[in-house]
């Protein structure tokens, strides 16, 4: 397989990855926005979605303020905006047009039709009352690419390629989510287990879709610490830090036993992987919850690059 | 412009109205069709194409732009009979236009004979000294071939042009069979018409044919894009697909140890035939355009170390040369020792003195071209032009003479077209594929119909309006 085929498919499932996640964000700003009422002066979920995805600075620098209608525009559709929901849509079926020799033709089909659908769905600006319709639409095209490469896709190098691309973009965005909320959110320890604090916990598992299961496995009861560990170290939610860091390992073995051998990134891996089995909460909210999830993502960021060089990504 | 009713030959009627026999069987079947379910078919094959993204890069001011190349349902109809003529006449050409490349190259007998002025070669960019002396792996020069025909008559089919540079098109003429038979397959098992699905294997197996000599037993083919910007891309993609060939784009390569290799993710593979779909001028910066970041460093070394093949060879492009094509009847005689089968279209050259004033006096019948032109562009057609577009193109003549030739306005046939108020004549051309390999010419059953959407216009170039056809050869 060519390494630019390789870099392809990976491109374009961390895209597809990152835009689905920010669409969940989107979602969870449009829930609070919605429920904080109408005299509420607290416009920080727009600026927390905007910071989460690193989109904060290019906002400010064409907004003054987080109106709603605008900022929701802003993440979801500006075309001037790199990171936003089409931008990342459209970047991830250019990868995929590049590469679709590699993929069958159905998850081919699919990430065009997604782009087709979407670019149609937005190519105005999106009024308040279908703010939510337009988002579960995402949801669903993306969806169908994800089952398009599950059903369809030989497990060879390349669905490794597209999974290792999936789960280092989901580490980050999961780890930066967690983040937002220690860290922006809640800038004062005062406010640890208000009523403030419980209610943005709650939306923090919705954002990845946590929200159900975790009250399912804890019984209803809302703590830092059980949502962070659940967040961070629970094997069975897909979304965990774990979770990710499990099938990076998984794929990388996948690779290895194709090609008969390890490459480097594979020890990295492995390394990073047994670390994150060795963590307890305690420990890191002992140390700090911040530092431990900017060096989470700085690492992922080493994996990333050490699996792009091993495999020849780019020349 | 338009041209008289009686002048034109249209393909499935006869002048009474009548239909002819080659389309009798699809016209009783389109007859028995409700014309809002045709309706209906015909817009669902607008969102087929799309989907799979069989499109076109356009470049505008402003963004690229993916257009489709529209597809009309009515099938353009070639007998058994017609189309083994067609095949005679094709192949004898192709095996001129390989001779003569090679003679060019070489001893350019066909200049010392007199047949062909010294300067067609001397003052042609296409002609690449690179090339001198050399023969390509397998002998072959040019491993696919587009040969553009017309038709003015029951039996006159005409020479155009000859594309042996890196002719485009024919994953439109499979596409667009895929699509027919997947909206009407109904059609096909009552009209019995030749495949057209072995081309990609025929394809790979030619391309196999011409490996050099230190390629692996199973060669390892890869198709050379200029990447996804390139308005041919989905065809590249399309074909290497098909063959199982890689799709590479220029850095993806690089000459390491005197092969050339690709780069994989477990390291540099050689790869034995590069199909390539760039320009000579962008295959090589260390030999031609310093600028290209299109092509290979180096690769024109390793070619001429008989160490990869590139197909078409670099140089063939010359063959496409309008001023050359008009020396096509004596290529074809020189080289074969017969008469022409397929007739070329009448050309003046303007670099002649003579021609140059009669094309002058007569450039409101004429059709003038660019000698180094393609795709439709610079180009006059005297009856459709205004008096304006007619006294500047006169001024271009009289600057520079030798950059034209001239040719009579053809009453190009007409093919139906579908269309809401039911079938209308459209102008058409064909474009059949030739292989070349050294086991022999293999030329696809049909080609590439194009058809000039417009009422009464000649231009069937996509990039100016015009759509393609399912094309069916019949069985006998």
């Amino acid at each position: 397989m060519l390494g630019r085929a390789a870099n392809g498919v990976y491109w374009m499932s961390r895209y597809l990855e990152r835009a689905e996640n920010t669409a969940r964000l989107l979602n969870v700003g449009l829930r609070i926005s919605v429920t904080r009422g109408a005299d509420s002066t607290q416009d920080d979920e727009w600026r927390s979605v905007l910071v989460t995805t690193g989109q904060d600075l290019a906002y400010r620098g064409l907004h003054d303020d987080y109106e709603s209608l605008q900022a929701f525009n802003f993440i979801l559709r500006d075309r001037t905006n790199p990171s936003s929901v089409l931008s990342m849509i459209e970047s991830a079926r250019t990868n995929a047009r590049m590469v679709r020799n590699s993929i069958t033709s159905e998850v081919w089909e699919s990430t065009n039709e997604c782009w087709m659908q979407l670019s149609e769905l937005l190519t105005r600006p999106v009024r308040e009352h279908n703010m939510g319709d337009v988002l579960a639409v995402i949801r669903q095209l993306t969806t169908q690419v994800r089952g398009a490469i599950e059903g369809t896709m030989l497990r060879n190098e390349v669905f490794n390629f597209s999974r290792i691309g999936t789960f280092i973009e989901r580490a980050d965005n999961t780890a930066r989510i967690l983040d937002i909320k220690y860290y922006v959110l809640l800038p004062s320890l005062a406010w640890v287990g208000s009523h403030v604090d419980n209610a943005q916990w709650d939306t923090l598992l919705r954002s990845v879709a946590g929200d159900r299961a975790y009250r399912w496995l804890n019984k209803g009861t809302m703590d830092a610490k059980g949502i962070a560990q659940f967040l961070i170290l629970d094997g069975k939610f897909p979304r965990s830090l774990i979770f990710a860091y499990n099938k990076i390992m998984s794929n990388m073995s996948g690779l290895a036993r194709e090609y008969g051998h390890e490459a480097p990134s594979h020890e990295l891996v492995r390394n990073r992987c047994a670390r994150l089995h060795q963590a307890n909460i305690d420990q890191i909210f002992e140390s700090g919850l911040h530092e431990f999830l900017q060096n989470f993502i700085s690492d992922t960021v080493e994996i990333g690059n050490a699996i792009s060089a091993d495999f020849k990504f780019v020349e | 412009m338009k041209l008289q009713d009686e002048d034109r030959y249209d393909e499935m009627f006869w002048p009474d109205g009548t239909v002819r026999p080659a389309y009798a069987e699809f016209l009783d079947w389109y007859n028995k069709q409700d014309p809002a379910w045709l309706r209906k078919k015909d817009k669902e094959a607008e969102r087929v194409f799309r989907r799979s993204g069989i499109t076109f890069n356009v470049y505008s001011e402003n963004a690229a732009e993916e257009r489709l190349i529209p597809f009309d349902m009515v099938p353009r109809i070639i007998t058994a009979r017609e189309w083994r003529r067609l095949t005679r006449g094709i192949e004898q050409r192709v095996r001129a236009l390989n001779a003569f490349l090679q003679d060019l190259y070489h001893r350019q007998e066909i200049v010392r004979s007199g047949r062909l002025p010294v300067e067609m070669l001397q003052s042609n960019e296409a002609f690449l000294p690179q090339m001198v002396g050399f023969i390509p792996p397998g002998g072959v020069y040019t491993h696919i071939v587009g040969i553009d025909l017309v038709r003015t008559g029951p039996d006159e089919f005409m020479v155009l042009e000859d594309n042996a540079r890196t002719p485009s098109g024919v994953s439109y003429m499979l596409e667009n069979r895929e699509t027919m038979m997947a909206m009407f397959p109904d059609l096909f098992t009552h009209i019995p018409v030749q495949p057209v699905s072995n081309y990609p294997r025929l394809l790979a197996r030619s391309l196999d044919a011409c490996a050099p000599d230190c390629a692996a037993p199973q060669p390892t083919i890869a198709v050379l894009t200029p990447g996804i910007f390139n308005s041919a891309y989905f065809e590249h993609a399309f074909l290497a697909d098909q063959m199982g060939a890689e799709l590479v784009e220029a850095s993806d390569l690089r000459v390491i140890d005197g092969r050339v290799a690709m780069r994989c993710t477990t390291g540099y593979q050689p790869v034995d035939v590069l199909y390539r779909r760039v320009d000579d001028d962008y295959l090589d910066p260390l030999t031609f355009n310093r600028d290209s970041v299109l092509g290979v460093a180096g690769i024109m070394d390793v070619y001429r170390a008989d160490r990869i093949t590139i197909a078409n060879a670099p140089g063939t492009g010359i063959a496409d040369d309008k001023a050359l094509y008009s020396y096509m009847p004596d290529i074809v005689e020189f080289y074969t020792g017969e008469q022409p089968i397929l007739k070329n279209v009448p050309t003046w050259r303007c670099r002649e003195e003579e021609s140059l004033r009669y094309v002058l006096d007569n450039l409101a019948e004429l059709v003038v071209k660019e000698v180094h032109g393609s795709g439709g562009y610079g180009m006059l057609i005297g009856p459709a032009a205004s008096r304006k577009e007619l006294e500047r193109f006169r001024q271009k003549l009289r600057a520079n003479p030798g950059n034209y030739i001239a040719q009579p306005t053809l009453a190009l046939s007409t093919v139906p077209i579908f269309t809401r108020a039911g079938l209308a004549p459209r102008h058409v051309d064909l474009r059949p594929f030739v292989l070349v390999s050294p086991e022999g010419i293999e030329i696809t059953p049909g080609g590439l119909t194009r058809v000039a959407l417009k009422n009464g216009s000649l231009v069937v170039n996509s990039s100016q309006g015009g759509g393609t056809k399912d094309s069916w050869v019949l069985e006998d």
